[in-house]
């Protein structure tokens, strides 16, 4: 099992899940969503090769309403 | 026309998001106002809302300009920057890094910092900055596409607090001007204009109020005077009255003295 922080929450994912697991996991739509890991962001082309590791912060962010 | 980094627009008002009840009312404003450009800020997936503000611009006809609302520091704006750029696909950032809490004034160092880095990575930047023309120079100056300097805290609804400063930035600059928050009503956005801000962006001042739509169509209308009137060239302010009836032939209507009799 990895123990990540998704969004802030702790989540549960098997063994060398990816991105792109850990997007699914949340329940985010397909379009519009950016991912950041530790800070650093995932381009969407590397979701499915890139593992997430015990003890990452994963935030899925999308667009909101926003500006003044 | 607006132009910012070799986009056009029609209309020179751009309408934040932020505050409107649901995103029906938000799409009816948006259509009143005529806006073509809305900014969106990035916030974590929240799997349980409804409706994407992303369908809804685009079906409305509006492109999409996502905002670093909420980021403190350089590193913080320049991150979500890449995120809306990876989750939108466009490079235009509607650059916000905020200094303090209470006035949400904007950080300059930090802000100067992240334009810098954005400018480099090829975004357009669209910096929102204090009302200093030094600053605004030196924004200029590191490639950004536009100036939004703040006509008063966001928000707050006070209009232009530092009218000489706004017509210094506007004076000195060669990128276009936005006056970017403290509009509270359709005066203000006309002011703006009268001024000479190539556009305005606001969006409390319509999504709280009343009524919403009205309230854009108000500001559609006073950015379009405001712009015609500064084309038009108003008066010179003078300190007493000049009289705009001739002079010249006007009646003699007291009766005249009946004059003494002649001894």
């Amino acid at each position: 099992m990895t123990m990540v922080t998704i969004n802030g929450e702790p989540r549960e994912l098997p063994e060398s899940a990816t991105v792109e697991m850990a997007v699914r996991e949340l329940g985010a739509p397909d379009r519009g969503v950016a991912v950041a890991i530790d800070g650093e962001v995932v381009p969407r082309g590397d979701w499915a090769s890139t593992r997430v590791r015990d003890g990452q912060q994963v935030e899925v962010l999308r667009a909101v309403q926003g500006g003044r | 026309m607006l132009e910012i980094a070799g986009r056009s627009f029609e209309s020179r008002l751009i309408l934040g998001t932020g505050g409107f009840r649901n995103l029906e009312v938000m799409a009816e404003a948006a259509r009143e106002s005529g806006a073509e450009l809305a900014t969106v800020a990035m916030r974590r997936v929240d799997p349980s809302a409804r409706g994407s503000i992303v369908d809804v611009l685009e079906e409305t006809g509006l492109e999409i300009l996502p905002n670093t609302a909420g980021c403190f520091t350089a590193r913080d704006a320049v991150t979500t920057a890449k995120l809306a750029r990876e989750a939108l696909g466009g490079d235009g950032v509607k650059l916000e890094v905020i200094g303090d809490d209470r006035t949400l004034l904007p950080d300059p160092a930090e802000l100067l910092e992240a334009a810098e880095l954005l400018v480099a990575d090829g975004f357009t930047v669209l910096p929102y900055t204090s009302d200093d023309p030094v600053l605004a120079r030196r924004l200029e100056d590191v490639g950004c596409a536009a100036v939004m300097p703040l006509g008063s805290p966001i928000g707050s609804g006070m209009g232009i607090n530092n009218a000489y400063n706004l017509r210094l930035i506007i004076e000195a600059a060669r990128v276009p001007v936005i006056l970017d928050a403290g509009i509270g009503t359709a005066s203000d956005a006309a002011l703006a204009m009268e001024t000479g801000c190539d556009a305005v962006l606001l969006a409390s001042a319509i999504s709280r109020a009343a009524d919403p739509p009205a309230m854009a169509r108000a500001m559609r209308k006073a950015v379009e005077a405001g712009v015609e009137a500064r084309r038009a060239g108003r008066i010179p302010r003078r300190h007493y009255a000049r009289a705009s009836s001739p002079e010249e032939g006007l009646a003699e209507l007291e009766r005249a003295e009946p004059s003494a009799p002649a001894t």
